[in-house]
């Protein structure tokens, strides 16, 4: 049987590890070749929260998606950075022959203060990476799927802190919103080329990113060293449905749907994976 | 390679044409066993001619010809007994229930002022009752099952409002009312609800006289064409298209269906080319 996305190829940012590994793997199994970027690398500003994804990362992901038989080109390179995102993008396209799907998923997260104590400094990081990285990937990726004429499909990562305020994450609950202002206008913009523009919201997922100390004190601010078990429970209760959290592929899955032909007519959505958070 | 809903079972309203029955064989092409009903029957104050008992005859044709197991009946969506004993009945034969898409619906308008009592009753009874009726019946079913998935049909028009339909557009608000509350409710028992939100899709809701003049009064009979109407359904689009196919619906259906969204609760999940953008 033909894969979901057989013979498309892929655009995934943020690609050494996490969801972004998970996207990259989940559209290999089902046929697309990759073009992978990430920082691979530690970013100023985000060490006291989580460490950042390494070269080791991003070389793993490259095997697996080569185990799946498909064909990757893996690129370091800073969202933050629009010559050095176009020149790996440009560069994985002329060695793949073209470009369908993009999977704007690099992004950090940062919290702990209150809005009025967020420094400029941590506010430009975040904001930097998950709202303008994901102009910068949309506008790299553009023309690309423009002069190509075969229409294409771009899903943008917000969150669940897209929809909703969260209290002591404002840099990154604004970076998600913008994100989501991002997603309307390119459908908007991009509809008349048939090129559909989505955003995928997740709640809690289990990566790095939310399964280390510094977050699990966000959520249990009078323990000082939270156990795993202490955090499920309470990440539970963020949950309608009764789970701490999602697996990556499970917003794989959805970026699998909204990559594929199921969805041609499918744009402008916010497709939430959040059992059930925004409904509380 | 295993189907993506392989071994569940459907139940499907208003199955006997159009998106029902897409759904119905987008389903069972995936693996599922399908608890078909529609009313196969006119109600008078809808303006086209709805399905008759030979569509659902070929909705089961197709089905079996798919290999999967189909129990078919006729029950209005409106008669709380009669539904349940038609989803009992499917139950009891196919052995349990996983899914559950509540598409049974009717189209018709008129402004707010011009509105019929009928016109309007109607359209909340089968647009906004026969889906709780739909979800009441199954619930039972699905709590016995540890975990479902129910899919409502609701629409753009569930999402903002369009002129001249505003029965419709109630009953389809209505039915995300319904959504948010059911997945609140039955989240603890890992059954998930989410909606579905298509613009216009191509079936003989819209494939007709009557829909044609509410589109293109000013243009003579005899010139109102699939055409020539489709460009002003193609108007309400940002994609460059007048309306969906009902397979791109089932195709959210299907995903919504599947262990794939397995986490996936109180979603309203638009097909809608970007209708509710502008």
């Amino acid at each position: 049987m033909a894969g979901r996305v057989d013979g498309k190829v892929a655009f995934i940012t943020g690609a050494a590890r996490g969801q972004g590994r998970s996207h990259a793997l989940r559209l290999a199994q089902e046929g697309a070749d990759i073009i992978a970027v990430d920082i691979a690398g530690s970013i100023p500003g985000m060490d006291r929260f989580y460490p950042g994804a390494t070269q080791d990362d991003l070389d793993e992901t490259v095997a697996r998606v080569e185990a799946l038989d498909r064909r990757i080109v893996a690129i370091k390179a800073d969202v933050r950075d629009f010559t050095a995102l176009k020149d790996a993008l440009d560069s994985g396209v002329a060695e793949l022959g073209h470009l369908d799907v993009v999977s704007a998923n690099a992004g950090v997260f940062q919290f702990g203060d209150k809005t009025e104590d967020v420094s400029d400094e941590d506010w430009d990081t975040v904001n930097d990476i998950n709202a303008k990285g994901v102009w910068h990937t949309a506008k790299a990726a553009i023309p690309h799927l423009k002069q190509q004429g075969t229409g294409g499909s771009i899903v943008l990562t917000s969150s669940t802190a897209g929809i909703m305020g969260t209290p002591n994450v404002a840099a990154y609950t604004a970076s998600k919103h913008a994100v989501v202002g991002i997603m309307k206008t390119l459908a908007l913009e991009l509809a008349p080329f048939s090129i559909r523009v989505n955003s995928v919201h997740p709640t809690g997922v289990n990566t790095q990113m939310i399964r280390n100390e510094a977050t699990y004190r966000l959520f249990l601010p009078d323990t000082p060293h939270p156990t795993d078990e202490q955090a499920e429970e309470v990440f539970r209760t963020t949950n309608a449905l009764p789970i701490p959290w999602v697996e990556p592929v499970d917003i794989s899955n959805a970026v699998l749907f909204l990559a594929s032909d199921e969805a041609r007519y499918v744009t402008g959505l916010q497709l939430k994976v959040d059992a059930g958070y925004t409904l509380k | 390679m295993a189907g993506r809903v392989e071994g569940k079972v459907a139940f499907v309203t208003g199955a006997a044409r159009g998106q029902g029955r897409s759904h119905a064989l987008r389903l069972a092409q995936e693996g599922a066993d399908i608890i078909a009903v529609d009313l196969v029957g006119q109600i008078d104050s809808v303006p086209y001619d709805m399905s008759r008992p030979a569509d659902l005859e070929e909705t089961v044709r197709q089905i079996e010809a798919l290999d999967r197991r189909i129990v078919a009946k006729q029950a209005d969506v409106r008669d709380f007994d009669a539904l349940k004993s038609a989803l009992d009945d499917g139950v009891a034969e196919l052995g349990k229930l996983d899914i559950v898409s509540a598409n049974a619906g009717i189209f018709s308008f008129g402004t707010m002022e011009e509105l019929t009592e009928t016109e309007f009753d109607d359209m909340l009874a089968v647009n906004l009752k026969g889906v709780w009726h739909t979800a009441k019946a199954a619930i039972p079913h699905l709590r016995a099952n540890k975990g479902g998935s129910m899919v409502l049909t609701s629409s753009t028009a569930g999402i903002l409002a369009v002129p001249n339909i505003g029965h419709y557009v109630a009953a389809k608000h209505g039915v995300v009312g319904l959504m948010k509350t059911l997945a609140l409710e039955l989240a603890d028992d890992f059954i998930r609800v989410n909606s579905v939100h298509p613009t216009s899709v191509n079936t003989d809701m819209i494939q007709n006289a009557a829909t044609y003049a509410l589109f293109a009064p000013d243009l003579p009979e005899a010139e109102r064409t699939k055409e020539t109407v489709g460009k002003r359904f193609q108007t309400m689009n940002v994609l460059p298209i007048p309306w969906v196919e009902p397979v791109d619906v089932s195709n959210a259906v299907l995903w919504l269906a599947s262990d794939e969204s397995r986490y996936v609760t109180g979603l309203q999940l638009k097909v809608d080319a970007g209708q509710t953008l502008k």
